[in-house]
């Protein structure tokens, strides 16, 4: 057994595809979706189409560029240039203030202001116009501060769990669980498949060890090194995005743990299928990696899937995993709520397991 | 290299292999039907057909991988239904694939295979050494596989085989893919094995191969319709050669 899981490792350390897989990927792609794929919005380009000119509309534009979300980009000097402006693709949204702004003010207590955004990417749109309206409900406020207003509702929001709506902390959870499933479930799989390719596999059914020592032997290097990328991706989010971990710890890796055996169960059930890396490889990229990363709520948000989709989601492992951790490291939440989530996991770890246990014995005989 | 003596059997202990009415059926089709033979320690058993004729599935219920579906048979004095696990501790395997790993050094590689027997890592040097000795590749002991040539990875493959001295080494096309001259190589390594008192049992479609052997059945359909020594087998069918031995039973059916 001690010699299977050395010859395992030799495996791994000396294969380069194995180690970037391993090694590389996890740095890389909590980087990448750290820092390159944003639902923030800093700095964003804008044109300022001002038919009035009068000391509220400056007022309101330089509290627009001064936020920090936005800063000055082309300037536009009538309404027939908004096209061509945004046709280049270098302005994100144009606002145009009405002509005699400041004096419809004073007058009729009404001003109008149009908001223009480009839409292609429409996350990003919606982000701007909120955040622009926000700034001059802002300036509104302030400006008619002491004055009377006929009705006023003024809602109040505060963003629980993460306050500064960073979209970091939406990332890590699913990073981790992509990984954690990719690295899990495609490198068992494919390293058994190349036992089967290369005829190794014969040989040790025909050996003393039993099925069940073969696919622990297999298995138990992964989950090491699964665990050891869990732990670096949470270093990484703590100290680079300042991720907190504010339930337990312990729970945290327990889950994550429970979470990989699960993986490896579906990598093996993955290769009683498949008689080569390469369809074992196929097998995991499109039965893992596009469910896990489309249909777990990692980025598109299942109460806004159609149906059909919704009642696949269920049967995602990676959706329970995701609402586990997110419940412990943002919400700071024990066992006692996510008992439900884990049983789930832990059920699918068992159904998986028994598969592949009857797959195999199948083959054998 | 002697062919057809038998006098390096010792039949004394009794047979290693026994086989009575073995019968295997997948669903309606009938792989392996009704077959009876018996291996004496030391023999070189060749166990020949064509593709698809059941030596594979016969090998694989030999080996403990898998149970008949009816009939007996004892490996080295253990029941293949009840004993699968002490049949295993007691033979060797070689695939055709000569399935060592390619991304670990010799001595990884019989390291790996001795462990997984049970062998104590010193046993397994010793072992090493003296296999290694018996083809001349000590110096080879550190390299990675992928750097040596196809012919010396089949010795190396064999010698994993018989690593931990079974009584019974299962050989599946052991030659495929290498040249004559390393063949004959090869060849002579079955002897000196088999002259130590391990059995060899053998499958090839190499018929110039079945004579090196000292007994040869033949498989065609699922039954052996002919086992005997080459030369006897020869004799009877009048021909030549082992080849059209085989070409007038595949023929005949």
């Amino acid at each position: 057994m001690k010699g299977f899981i050395i010859k395992e490792f030799y495996h791994i350390f000396r294969d380069i595809r194995s180690m970037v897989i391993l090694f590389g990927m996890p740095v890389v792609q909590v980087l990448l979706f750290g820092f390159a794929i944003s639902n923030e919005v800093k700095n964003a380009p804008i044109a300022i189409l001002d038919h009035s000119n009068d000391y509220v509309t400056q007022q309101i534009s330089n509290k627009i560029l001064s936020s920090g979300f936005f800063q000055r980009g082309d300037v536009v000097r009538n309404e027939a240039e908004i096209h061509e402006i945004f046709k280049k693709g270098k302005i994100k949204e144009v606002i145009i203030f009405e002509k005699d702004f400041a004096k419809n003010l004073e007058k009729n207590r009404e001003a109008k202001i149009q908001l223009i955004a480009d839409a292609s990417d429409p996350n990003t749109a919606n982000l701007i116009v909120n955040y622009t309206n926000a700034i001059v409900n802002n300036y509104q406020q302030e400006y008619f501060d002491g004055m009377a207003l006929p009705v006023e509702i003024s809602t109040e929001s505060q963003m629980l769990y993460n306050p500064g709506l960073k979209s970091v902390f939406m990332f890590v959870p699913g990073i981790i669980t992509v990984l954690l499933m990719l690295i899990s479930a495609m490198m068992t799989s494919i390293s058994i498949a190349r036992e089967k390719e290369l005829g190794t596999m014969e040989i040790l059914l025909v050996s003393p060890l039993k099925p069940a020592q073969i696919v622990i032997g297999k298995v138990l290097p992964y989950v090491l090194l699964s665990f050891i990328n869990a732990i670096t991706i949470l270093i990484m989010s703590y100290f680079i995005f300042e991720m907190p971990v504010k339930g337990s710890l312990v729970l945290l890796l327990a889950e994550s743990i429970l979470f990989i055996v699960m993986a490896l169960s579906l990598g093996i059930f993955i290769s009683t299928v498949s008689n080569s890396q390469q369809m074992a490889m196929m097998l995991s990229m499109f039965a893992l990696m596009l469910p896990t990363i489309l249909l777990s709520g990692f980025i598109f948000p299942i109460e806004n899937m159609p149906l059909a989709l919704q009642v696949l989601s269920y049967i995602m492992p990676p959706r329970w995993f995701i609402v586990i951790i997110k419940a412990i490291m943002l919400k700071g939440l024990g066992i006692q709520y996510v008992w439900k989530e884990t049983l789930i996991i832990a059920g699918m770890a068992l159904f998986f397991i028994g598969l592949s246990v009857k797959k195999f014995k199948i083959r054998l005989e | 290299m002697q062919t057809g003596s038998l006098e390096h059997i010792s039949d004394n202990n009794g047979p290693i292999i026994e086989v009575q009415d073995l019968v295997k059926k997948f669903g309606s089709f009938v792989a392996n039907d009704h077959l009876n033979f018996t291996v004496s320690r030391g023999e070189i058993f060749g166990f020949l057909g064509a593709n698809g004729a059941g030596k594979t599935t016969a090998m694989r219920i030999l080996c403990g991988l898998s149970s008949p579906t009816s009939g007996n048979a004892t490996i080295a004095g253990f029941n293949v239904y009840t004993q699968t696990e002490k049949i295993k501790r007691n033979i060797g395997y070689m695939s055709q694939k000569f399935s060592l790993y390619d991304d670990l050094t010799v001595w990884e590689n019989f390291r790996f295979y001795g462990g997984i027997y049970g062998l104590k890592t010193e046993k397994i040097r010793e072992r090493t050494e003296e296999l290694l000795g018996r083809l001349g590749l000590q110096g080879e002991k550190n390299k990675i596989l992928k750097e040596i040539p196809l012919g010396w990875k089949q010795k190396l493959a064999f010698s994993v085989a018989v690593i931990h001295q079974p009584k019974i080494v299962f050989l599946d096309e052991p030659t495929g893919g290498v040249d004559p001259i390393t063949r004959r190589q090869f060849w002579e390594m079955i002897h000196e094995t088999a002259k130590e008192g391990i059995t060899v049992f053998v499958t090839t479609h190499y018929m110039d191969e079945a004579e090196y052997c000292d007994r040869v059945s033949i498989m065609v359909d699922g039954k052996i319709v002919a086992l005997d020594t080459p030369l006897k087998l020869k004799e009877t069918y009048r021909a030549a050669s082992m080849e059209d031995v085989f070409l007038k039973l595949a023929r005949a059916k």
